[in-house]
């Protein structure tokens, strides 16, 4: 179990471009970390930073409290975002089962994804018909299948609309609840109560 | 287990489902081994000798042209980053969709190529050599592929990079197998080039995840 995420120094840069430098917070477990920056500002290079899959030129991310910190990066985050990997000539529920499968959750958490994020009706569609809303929460169905502890989630509000935002804050909120951990890069500001931290260029 | 199972399964259905599965492969093969009696004369006399080594140069490049997008649609679509939070080293993951690409693309290409050769005038005996070579050499190809692919991600004129990248390591297999299926002709006895062909082969299978899983870390990052 992850306890706390703490990030210092750190530096990235992206091809030629320093994208930031020196920058730090602490994540503490149940806490939720609102991210902010102008567009371009490295906040999705940040999460995937934090996710290990991008090497920052400077600084360190710990994960305290994990066994073995490196090798246990990769699986204890779920990374969310735009680029969702979820493929457009596959049905909704066969992604959804890929999705829990691949990431180390069972049959259980299929049913339970489903039920709480409403996505039953759209299970037999291809998810090249679905829309943005109903893409992201597709994909937002790996938290609840296979639970991990920390949660990257990129802009997760934006294509939800108001009724599916109050899924997600009422998923956001269970988790803090069981001791997990939320970094998130927002435009808006969190549905639940979260530390803030800008990225300034 | 279970993971990778339903990676497997979904590599192998995004394989046959994705743009007509083998049958673009299959088709320029097709095109290419149709179009040879064409060009360059329909005398079985002087296309009978090069059968076997035109059915054995077309499935190289056949196969080549199969690979080039091996890793493109995860690497841009966010499925790489789905594949790297995965339980399974990333070494890994490259093998299971390299071996994914050769079970729906290089094996039907293997299939193709005795029928090819036989109608290009090569004995009916040589069928079940160049299926062999065919099979081995097609997860030669499929694997060694997969590094120009991997490497070229992110790039653009990626295709152009792969070809230059690939060319070098698929010669030997090429030469192998090609000597295989020469000696098989002549009856002088295949063994020799059909076991380099298998040994390459295993060092692709064996060593080329090392590297693809290198190049994708290095795109992906």
């Amino acid at each position: 179990m992850i306890t706390a995420v703490a990030v210092s120094g750190l530096a990235i840069r992206r091809g030629e471009r320093l994208l930031f430098k020196d920058l730090g917070f602490r994540l503490e477990a149940g806490e939720a970390l609102a991210l902010t920056g102008a567009n371009g500002s490295g906040k999705t290079s940040l999460l995937r930073a934090v996710a290990g899959l991008l090497r920052p030129v400077a600084g360190s991310i710990a994960f305290e409290g994990a066994a073995d910190p490196d090798a246990a990066r990769h699986e204890a985050v779920h990374l969310v975002g735009h680029a969702d990997g979820l493929k457009g000539g596959r049905t909704a529920l066969e992604e959804l089962r890929f999705q829990a499968a691949w990431l180390g959750g069972g049959d259980h958490g299929v049913a339970e994804a489903i039920e709480r994020l409403a996505l039953g009706p759209l299970l037999d569609l291809e998810v090249r018909r679905l829309s943005a809303g109903q893409r992201r929460r597709l994909a937002l169905a790996r938290l609840v299948s296979a639970p991990r502890p920390l949660w990257l989630l990129d802009e997760p509000m934006a294509p939800l609309d108001a009724a599916r935002r109050a899924l997600l804050a009422e998923l956001m909120r269970g988790h803090l609840a069981g001791g997990g951990l939320i970094l998130a890069a927002v435009h808006d500001p969190l549905p639940i109560p979260a530390k803030a931290v800008e990225i300034a260029v | 287990m279970r993971p990778l199972i339903a990676l497997i399964e979904r590599e192998l259905a995004l394989g046959w489902g994705r743009g007509g599965g083998p049958l673009p492969a299959l088709g320029f093969y097709a095109a290419i081994t149709v179009l040879l009696p064409l060009a360059g004369g329909s005398d079985t006399g002087r296309l009978a000798p090069v059968a076997v080594g035109v059915a054995w140069m077309a499935l190289a490049l056949a196969s080549l042209l199969s690979l080039e997008r091996l890793f493109e649609r995860d690497f841009e679509d966010g499925g790489l980053d789905l594949l790297m939070t995965g339980p399974a080293p990333l070494e890994l993951v490259c093998a299971v969709k390299c071996l994914s690409q050769w079970i729906t693309t290089g094996a039907p290409l293997a299939l193709a190529a005795p029928v090819a050769a036989v109608m290009l005038g090569a004995p009916l005996e040589a069928a079940p050599l160049i299926l062999a070579c065919s099979l081995a050499g097609g997860l030669a190809f499929a694997f060694v592929g997969g590094i120009g692919a991997a490497l070229a991600l992110g790039s653009r004129r990626g295709g152009l990079l792969v070809a230059a990248i690939v060319l070098p390591l698929f010669s030997p297999p090429v030469i192998f197998g090609g000597a295989a299926l020469q000696a098989g002709a002549l009856g002088t006895g295949a063994t020799g080039g059909l076991l380099l062909l298998l040994g390459w082969t295993l060092a692709a299978v064996g060593l080329s995840p090392l590297a693809m899983a290198a190049a994708c870390r290095n795109a992906v990052g």
